[in-house]
């Protein structure tokens, strides 16, 4: 069935059609509707769900890792402070193995108080162990939500599936919206290893000597590279079922581009409409838009490059002091590769600032203009 | 009355067997921490109203009921004290452990 919903509902249809069984959440900016909406489909049974009312995100997340412990398939969702809130139990969902999938909504981080997109809240978080995915629109949303219960429930590992404020949150746009009987088909109930159970009592993530904790962090690395096919493997079986494919990263005429941007979340596609009308102009660009962040797509970033002219990465985002994020990420991945393409690394959409066809038109110019980049960080639109 | 199910311990030759999350490898039964302690309850059962208000709060389970009144785990209490501030009779008291 086709609706027109905007994408905080494309995250709670996706968590209703994944047959969430605990949903806790605390409501913050630009979030809120999405745990409305649940809460709604809770109230009328139109989801069999049980709904943790909590005083905190912290608290939110610590009913979820109960709930995901007991054997629920469990989901909440916020947005920067929030998120920020969390922080600590994200390190026990990852470490404690428990797959709860959570929205998160990309909103700046105070202060100055912004309820608008940039990544930082969600970057902050790339070394908590989550799987990060990036979405760019609404129907991407909702099958990323269904899709990325059944990899984090094969692997064990959290998911966090996250949309811009505003751009993507609060904009309507048509998703085909799939069958409950499909999805079932698609994703089996979650039955965990193991799970607190009073038929065979055990404590979970208690006091670990040296003589283990550092085996249990090689297997969740070990998995996490595991997570790459397990993401296309996870991929394909939805693309049978539904026609749409989830996929590692977006790859849009990179085959013979002079210059590629390197791009996440709604900017990304923005970058779609800048490439043609580029290539319009007679420019040969191209866009890789990352969708999946964590794990980071090394493979599929690499075989775009070695086949690049120039690479120009735009980050919403930054790491004070270094660079942007993605381009962090991109630098690591090329470092022991040749050829290597010269690298541009771009700041722009700050605080929600837009990311327009034209920012992309100025990038390109001043990446074609040079032979390497003349600055670490080049800003666009900084009134400075 | 105490009922307790053990369980079964997982064993591994290698940690390549270990099960990937973080958790007990065999029952609770053999980790008693109540050795932790230093002050225990003690409960006047002459001024027990039997409400199980301590049964209730007790945050590691270690108070159950013996012929309807209240008894301490000694193998887990911890000596928080819980207990004894919540007694609405105040007929529990925590008293030093000396060994």
């Amino acid at each position: 069935m086709k609706k027109v919903i905007m994408g905080n509902h494309s995250l709670s249809y996706g968590a209703m059609l994944g047959r969430a069984q605990v949903i806790a959440a605390y409501p913050i900016t630009p979030q809120t509707q999405v745990v409305e909406l649940l809460s709604e489909m809770c109230a009328d049974r139109t989801l069999d769900a049980k709904f943790i009312k909590v005083e905190s995100e912290h608290s939110a997340m610590a009913a979820c890792l109960g709930a995901s412990l007991a054997g629920a398939r469990t989901f909440t969702a916020t947005s920067a402070q929030g998120l920020a809130l969390m922080h600590e139990l994200l390190h026990w969902a990852s470490g404690g193995r428990m797959p709860v999938v959570m929205g998160n909504i990309n909103r700046a981080m105070a202060p100055g108080w912004s309820i608008w997109s940039d990544q930082n809240d969600s970057l902050s978080e790339r070394d908590t162990g989550w799987l990060q995915f990036y979405c760019s629109s609404n129907q991407e949303v909702l099958d990323t939500v269904i899709q990325a219960f059944k990899v984090s429930e094969t692997l064990l590992i959290p998911s966090m599936v996250v949309l811009d404020a505003f751009s993507l949150s609060h904009t309507y746009e048509v998703v085909d919206i799939p069958g409950q009987a499909a999805v079932d088909e698609f994703l089996p109930a979650f039955k965990p290893p193991f799970r607190l159970n009073p038929r065979d009592p055990r404590a979970f993530g208690g006091l670990t000597s040296p003589e283990h904790y550092f085996e249990l962090r090689y297997k969740l690395q070990k998995d996490m590279e595991k997570a790459p096919s397990v993401i296309e493997r996870t991929g394909r079986e939805f693309e049978r079922l539904f026609g749409r494919n989830l996929g590692l990263v977006d790859d849009y005429l990179c085959e013979d581009a002079e210059l590629v941007f390197i791009t996440s979340g709604t900017a990304g596609y923005t970058a779609r409409v800048a490439v043609d009308q580029l290539r319009r102009e007679g420019v040969k660009a191209g866009n890789l838009r990352i969708k999946v962040f964590r794990p980071f797509p090394f493979q599929k970033v690499r075989e775009i490059a070695g086949k690049a002219g120039k690479l120009a990465v735009v980050d919403r985002n930054i790491s004070y002091g270094h660079h942007g994020i993605f381009y962090q990420e991109v630098k690591s991945a090329l470092c022991n590769e040749e050829p290597k393409p010269p690298l541009f690394g771009f700041i722009a959409g700050l605080g929600g600032r837009d990311i327009t066809t034209e920012s992309f038109k100025d990038i390109a110019a001043y990446t074609l203009s040079k032979p390497k980049p003349e600055e670490e960080i080049v800003w666009i639109g900084v009134k400075l | 009355m105490k009922k307790w199910k053990e369980a079964e311990k997982i064993i591994f030759t290698s940690e390549k067997d270990m099960p990937t999350m973080p958790m007990s490898l065999g029952s609770q039964l053999h980790n008693k921490t109540g050795a932790w302690r230093n002050i225990r309850p003690e409960i006047d059962l002459a001024r027990c109203i039997q409400c199980g208000i301590c049964w209730k709060f007790c945050p590691d389970v270690s108070i159950y009921i013996e012929n309807e009144f209240p008894a301490v785990d000694l193998d887990y209490c911890k000596g928080c004290g819980i207990c004894a501030e919540e007694c609405p009779t105040k007929c529990i008291i925590m008293v030093e452990e000396v060994k």
